[in-house]
């Protein structure tokens, strides 16, 4: 169970209020550390297509943790916390590769790939003198591990005994889609990141929030991409811990609101905007269903996103209070022909850093950081659709995906 | 059958002249003459070193036509919000490493930095620029200019072109 103490007062309005403090407050930071990241959580820790061969390795952050997330002589998957047990040096600082043993650097300290302790230079000594005493104990010195889960090509690692297996976490509501998204093995197209000026729960709780979306991304709105007047909906899993948002681009009516209202991203007049080559639209019905816009994520840190063809993963890696670092891979799934390569690869540009519709993502969690900046004890506010984590049929005018966070975030912080 | 240049620190000056206008044209604020330094077709992407030295195609901006780019300045004046900022260029290095009748493939670093308009200023990027140029009678135009960043992580946001 979690610690409870007087950490953050959270206001009796429950998960419709978070109080700014938790966006910068360095005792609050190194409690998710503890709480969340060690906690009964999932986290990504990439592919399966990343790590096709034996001794492939990829690294990865959870949260604070540097991870090795390596493919055993025997196939499987095995996720080993990056530190020599001797003196604490990371291991691997190549970010892919291949390896047949993890030995450290500094006194090469040498494991396998199961993070057993296999060897240590002069152990016995010099002409018997000198070494590691007798009672130095090689099994329990290697390295520390994370319990792995592998579904739908998608890693994940925990490191809590705690945390129910992978798919009753996601839960049944949202594997649906999460199925959808993962019945073919996925391809790399390549990757980048975003350091954010922004703690990370601001760009989460974005990820989480469909209402920002047809109203900040200017772009898919005037181009009639995304809007709330198309069907679509909020999904959100059993325990409201994590949401699903999606929506049909073809079924748009009275899309005309935002033009009445003088929405920012409204606005009819294809000479003052409209596309002068559409090829960056170009798509095709990819899981055969209509649905143009499909984001999936799962607490703390991971999104699944479908937008038309552009297909990703994110994760974000908390950088201290006031920082993080959101990273993108860009997929396709290993039967693309070419032209579908080709066109994920034109849909690119409306996603990561300079994506059309992406790119306002990260900016505006840096616009709170810096807003909320002298006023800690006040809170953001998030009523749209009531103060709890249900879901409103067919309609996404909703902060439930939000709402359902800060549920997870309370119930893990005992705040 | 292209040849390869054998002096290749021996640039034109429509090239220089080129590679200069481009980056005041963008540090000036003068977006809209951006898309006029390619030819159409032609190809404009800012990418990373890792995914090009591992093969990975994906790309941050991916332009193959004239009017792709105009539709990166439309979106960038009119749709698109973030806080405003502008660059500065700095390129050297510029070698034209081989050459094809009026194509010439050019390479070249950069660094920009980045000002907000409170003040603050950093190195923002950091690359390479890999061209093709086109050299005719009224001046060079880009075919192809691949911008490689040295970084996989950027600083918040890539609006401006590099």
């Amino acid at each position: 169970m979690p610690e409870t103490d007087t950490l953050i007062d959270w206001p009796e309005e429950g998960v419709a209020r978070a109080p700014y403090a938790v966006f910068s407050d360095p005792d609050v930071y190194a409690a998710e550390m503890r709480r969340i990241f060690r906690g009964p959580v999932w986290h990504y820790l990439g592919l399966e297509a990343e790590l096709p061969e034996p001794g492939d390795y990829r690294l990865i952050d959870v949260g604070d943790t540097p991870v090795i997330v390596l493919r055993n002589s025997d196939g499987g998957l095995n996720a080993l916390v990056n530190r020599c047990a001797h003196k604490g040096t990371m291991l691997l600082f190549e970010p892919f590769g291949r390896v047949d043993r993890l030995m450290c650097i500094y006194h090469n300290w040498a494991y396998d790939l199961e993070g057993c302790l296999k060897s240590v230079p002069f152990a016995k000594g010099i002409n018997g003198k000198g070494g590691m005493p007798e009672t130095f104990d090689m099994a329990a010195n290697g390295l520390d591990r994370l319990r792995v889960e592998s579904l739908g090509g998608i890693i994940f690692g925990t490191f809590s005994d705690a945390t129910p297996p992978i798919e009753i976490y996601i839960g049944e509501r949202l594997m649906a889609n999460y199925r959808r998204m993962t019945s073919r093995p996925f391809k790399v197209l390549g990757y980048y990141s975003q350091h954010l000026d922004s703690n990370w729960k601001l760009y989460f709780e974005n990820a989480s929030d469909p209402y920002h979306a047809t109203i900040l991304h200017a772009w898919a709105t005037r181009l009639k991409l995304n809007r709330f007047t198309m069907e679509g909906a909020i999904e959100m899993s059993e325990r409201g811990w994590h949401h699903l948002s999606w929506s049909k681009m073809a079924t748009d009516q009275h899309g005309e609101v935002y033009e009445t209202e003088a929405f920012r991203s409204g606005g009819d007049d294809f000479d003052a905007f409209g596309l002068h080559d559409a090829s960056v639209i170009e798509q095709w019905d990819e899981f055969g269903d209509g649905i143009t816009t499909a984001i999936q994520t799962a607490f703390p840190n991971f999104v699944l996103q479908q937008i038309h063809n552009a297909i990703a993963t994110r994760y974000l890696v908390p950088r201290g209070p006031e920082g993080s670092e959101l990273v993108w891979t860009v997929l396709g799934y290993a039967d693309d022909d070419e032209e579908q390569t080709r066109i994920r690869l034109k849909q690119g540009n409306l996603i990561g850093p300079s994506g059309y519709i992406s790119l306002e993502d990260g900016m505006v969690g840096s616009l709170v950081q810096k807003g909320i900046e002298g006023d800690k004890d006040k809170s953001s506010v998030m009523e749209m659709a009531g103060r709890s984590i249900e879901t409103i049929v067919n309609s996404r005018a909703s902060e439930c995906g939000v709402r359902g966070f800060w549920t997870a975030y309370r119930e893990l912080m005992g705040v | 059958m292209a040849t390869i240049v054998e002096d290749s620190a021996h640039v034109p000056a429509a090239i220089t002249a080129l590679m200069a206008d481009y980056v005041h044209a963008i540090d000036d604020d003068r977006l809209e003459d951006w898309p006029d330094f390619f030819t159409d077709p032609c190809i404009y992407r800012i990418a990373t070193r890792d995914n090009e030295e591992r093969g990975l195609p994906a790309s941050l901006v991916w332009c193959d036509s004239r009017a792709m780019l105009l539709d990166r300045v439309v979106s960038v004046r009119h749709a698109n919000v973030f806080e405003p900022h502008r660059y500065r260029h700095m390129v050297s290095a510029i070698r034209v490493l081989a050459r094809e009748g009026t194509e010439h493939r050019v390479h070249s670093n950069y660094l920009v930095t980045r000002t907000m308009r409170d003040g603050t200023m950093a190195v923002f990027s950091t690359g390479a620029y890999r061209d093709v140029i086109v050299v005719g009678d009224e001046g060079a135009r880009f075919r192809e200019r691949v911008v490689v960043c040295d970084h996989g992580m950027i600083n918040n946001l890539i609006a401006i072109p590099i």
